[in-house]
């Protein structure tokens, strides 16, 4: 709190009508009663009334004099506030200067307006200029005519892609999108096992264009990153080219406007595609996993800028993934599995689950390679025309699970000792070329619901995995 | 333009990277115990084996050891065992 000088204050805006009609009061009351000091926030010349108006414009006094509503009177003694009032009330500004007949003609009442200091946003730009934001953040400092994406770009913060300049006042304001205190360690960040304060989550939030409201989720993704099952350092270290894919489920998907329908692997939807940035920047800025450095993909894809979406929950004839995973539809989750690419099924000719599950079977084997059993998984995706054939059938989703499990086999003749070859068979399964090895005996094999409703197609996300690491992992997102 | 000074807050883990020097090393392995350690990647442990047998016919002392998993980190208690019980480590890939 600044010095303040004894007597009263005024603080008022000529936007304001309440404020327009007391002009002439203050007037008075300056005349009476000595000296007033009047702020005024949106236009120096007014009141025309009292002389010496000070311009707030920059709203610097009425941030320390902490003022919501205008006019507001204070009554100042000692360098002490002693009383204030909000609006206008006759019988109490009548009191509170002691002049008897003040306002008599006036009306009894009139309330205030808005102080500007209360303008969506202005509390954030006002801690950062003249408060004290409490953030532990190094504050880096750069002249007015410094090119902020520039700067981000010249420090190396980027995946490639413009960044939003996390300026104190924006990191304020997503931290406004959760209760928790910023400096809350949330986990150990790899690869260098960094400790992640909720602060630093909402930096990279802010770099990576969330919506405050986003991040219940964005830190429930990066806690859910750090389930040593998710494996995330071997994600992000490995040769292969997964990223890690954040999916939502329940009602925070619809809240933030998450797609789950249309194109929702692709563009377009502020949410999909800045909650799974967050995740990629946390890791490079504060784990400091660099692809080239430690991060050692021959390829990669293009989901490592960001990869998200929800899962279409709106047909209630299946049990959602989080259903599947023990959660009921009121609860909010992320799920994270590992992913490299979107491979679509096209199937415009089936009109029974049967034929379907044909294609389904051919596309599903055929995952990296015909005849591959090891370390690989895929979130089998059911597009919403198919999702229809199987509805219409009366196919439950363990229907269409057992029905697939049943055919998604390969004898051991046919693994080849390639990429991963006979390795993680038993001596037993060796010695019977006939044995029939489940595609997926990673255990990760899931199906979901997303995407369009118009069109014949379903959608495989394969990723290496395993069964004790590199494997989907789903957690509830407390508000 | 602003005339005001721009602050943005640092989005990095704010801190300098500690160079730690390589241990010297050993002129020769004689009397040394040399551990090898499987990461569980596949094949890895075939240039293991070789190189078992090439330092056991020279008589080195050769203890063995696995991690879980090659994409997970080594658990630190295996670190410090292996730390405790060998002069020299070699861990290989070899897919």
């Amino acid at each position: 709190m600044e010095d303040i000088q004894d007597g009263l204050i005024a603080v008022v805006k000529r936007d304001c009508p309440t404020c327009e009609l007391i002009a002439p009061i203050l007037g008075e009351i300056a005349e009476q009663c000595g000296p007033v000091t009047v702020y005024s926030q949106d236009d120096p010349a007014f009141p025309e009334q009292v002389a010496g108006v000070i311009d707030d414009r920059e709203l610097e006094h009425s941030f320390h004099l902490g003022i919501d509503i205008v006019p507001t009177l204070i009554h100042v003694q000692n360098g002490a506030e002693t009383a204030r009032l909000i609006g206008w009330n006759r019988d109490e500004w009548q009191e509170f200067t002691g002049l008897e007949s003040l306002g008599a003609d006036f009306p009894e009442n009139r309330p205030g307006c808005g102080s500007r200091t209360e303008e969506p946003g202005m509390q954030y730009r006002l801690v950062a200029r003249f408060g004290n934001s409490g953030l532990a953040a190094r504050r880096i400092e750069l002249p007015p005519e410094a090119d902020l994406e520039e700067i981000c770009y010249e420090r190396g913060w980027t995946d490639g892609l413009p960044v939003v300049p996390p300026t104190e006042e924006r990191v304020l304001a997503m931290l406004d999108g959760t209760r928790r205190a910023p400096s809350e360690v949330i986990g150990l960040i790899p690869p260098n096992l960094i400790e992640c304060t909720v602060e630093k989550v909402a930096i990279n939030a802010v770099m990576a264009g969330c919506s405050p409201d986003y991040m219940p989720v964005v830190l429930t993704v990066i806690e859910a990153s750090l389930i040593p099952e998710f494996g995330l350092h071997g994600i992000l270290a490995t040769t292969n080219a997964i990223a890690p894919v954040v999916m939502v489920n329940g009602p925070i998907a619809k809240q933030i406007g998450m797609n789950a329908k249309r194109n929702v692997f692709g563009q377009g939807n502020r949410a999909n595609a800045t909650i799974g940035r967050s995740l990629q920047l946390v890791v490079r800025n504060v784990g400091g996993g660099l692809p080239g450095e430690i991060d050692r993909a021959v390829f990669g894809n293009p989901g490592k800028y960001t990869f998200g979406f929800a899962e279409d929950e709106e047909d209630p004839h299946w049990t959602t993934y989080a259903e599947d995973q023990g959660f009921t539809r009121d609860q909010s989750t992320v799920t994270l599995f590992p992913g490299d690419g979107v491979t679509p099924i096209i199937d415009h000719m089936s009109r029974t689950p049967e034929e379907l599950c044909e294609s389904y079977v051919n596309a599903l084997l055929a995952t990296y390679n015909r005849r591959q059993v090891n370390e690989v998984s895929v979130m089998l995706v059911i597009g919403g025309e198919h999702q229809q054939v199987f509805y219409k059938a009366g196919w439950s989703k363990q229907d269409l699970r057992d029905y697939l499990d049943e055919r998604l086999v390969i004898p051991v003749r046919d693994i080849v000792p390639g990429r991963s070859g006979l390795g993680g068979l038993t001596e037993e399964e060796k010695a019977d070329p006939d044995r029939l090895i489940p595609k997926f005996r990673t255990g990760n094999f899931n199906i979901i619901r997303a995407g369009g409703a118009a069109g014949k197609y379903s959608a495989i996300i394969s990723a290496i995995g395993s069964k004790t690491g590199l494997r989907p992992v789903t957690k509830e997102i407390v508000l | 333009m602003s005339t005001r000074e721009q602050i943005l807050l640092d989005p990095t883990a704010e801190i300098s990277p500690v160079m730690t020097p390589h241990i010297a090393r050993p002129g020769s392995l004689d009397g040394l115990t040399v551990g090898l350690l499987d990461i569980a990647k596949q094949r890895g442990v075939e240039f293991l084996d070789r190189l078992d047998e090439l330092l056991s016919e020279r008589g080195i002392t050769v203890k063995r050891y696995k991690k879980e998993r090659f994409s997970k980190l080594a658990a630190p208690e295996l670190l410090k065992q292996i730390k405790e019980e060998c002069d020299v480590a070699v861990e290989a890939l070899a897919d």
